[in-house]
């Protein structure tokens, strides 16, 4: 598939910059004519997976979270949330519905969110390197 | 974030104003459970009118209240949620603990 567009971003991961980085991506989206149910769409799922980078994989250390969106031809559309954390064990378990590792507060339903509100996520980790959330969506337009 | 708390007859409403993400939620967590703690209220309605986006932290906030107020018998309303909130609160099933009222 040609990529017609790139937006590359690298951000602390602080909980300050959750907003800013939902809002980012669905600005970069918004050339795609979307509805504002695809663009809260988009929004919620990239909320969901950087907020698994801050408060899960940098757990322990502070680092980045590197995020990539790049618009196909078609209207299709893949961000990359990439971090440098801790990494998941066992990917199966971490994407459950209702599994968390966070406490009280954490519903545990981040993964479950981001699987019904885009058409395709892929996880990728490794335990000590890092975690890579990849989101696919087309973005069917008014 | 805003968060306008108000009580009467029982009922703690909390006016809820802008996103709800893991960052702007340990606020609302915190001025909620002081006056639930301090008002021992029956019922908390959580008016989301004005809120314009939600994630999956907002259904941990939810939740964390839920859990709380029922131990003494009270429950929990959400009141106006925008259709992109009301899709997360169904895929977490929140419609089955609270009551979710709609109105124009
Ligand atoms: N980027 C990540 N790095 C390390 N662990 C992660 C990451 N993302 C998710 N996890 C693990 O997967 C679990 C489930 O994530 P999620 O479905 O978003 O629920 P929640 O964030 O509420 O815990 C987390 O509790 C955590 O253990
Ligand atoms: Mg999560």
């Amino acid at each position: 598939m040609k990529t017609i567009n790139q937006f590359k971003m690298r951000l602390q991961a602080k909980s300050t910059n959750e907003s800013f980085a939902r809002a980012s991506v669905g600005a970069f989206i918004a050339q795609l004519d979307p509805t504002i149910e695809e663009i809260s769409d988009i929004k919620t799922a990239v909320s969901e997976a950087v907020t698994n980078c801050i408060i899960h994989a940098y757990k322990e250390f502070s680092g980045d979270i590197y995020i990539t969106v790049k618009i196909f031809e078609n209207n299709k559309v893949k961000i990359v949330i990439r971090d440098k954390g801790c990494g998941i064990d066992d990917i199966n378990k971490a994407m459950e519905p209702l599994y968390t590792t966070g406490g009280a507060e954490r519903a545990g339903l981040g993964f479950a969110v981001m699987q019904s509100f885009c058409d395709k996520l892929r996880v990728i980790s490794k335990v000590g390197k890092g975690t890579t959330v990849s989101l696919f969506k087309e973005i069917k337009s008014k | 974030m805003e968060c306008k708390l108000n009580i009467e007859n029982d009922i703690l409403t909390a006016e809820l104003d802008g996103e709800i993400d893991h960052h702007t939620a340990k606020d609302i967590r915190e001025q909620i459970d002081l006056e639930i703690e301090m008002q021992n209220p029956k019922t908390l309605v959580l008016d989301f009118s004005d809120i314009t986006f939600m994630d999956s932290s907002g259904i941990g906030l939810i939740m964390g209240r839920y859990k709380k107020i029922k131990q003494s018998g009270g429950k929990v309303k959400i009141k106006n949620p925008s259709p992109n909130t009301f899709r997360v609160l169904k895929l977490a099933g929140m419609d089955r603990l609270a009551k979710i009222e709609r109105e124009e």
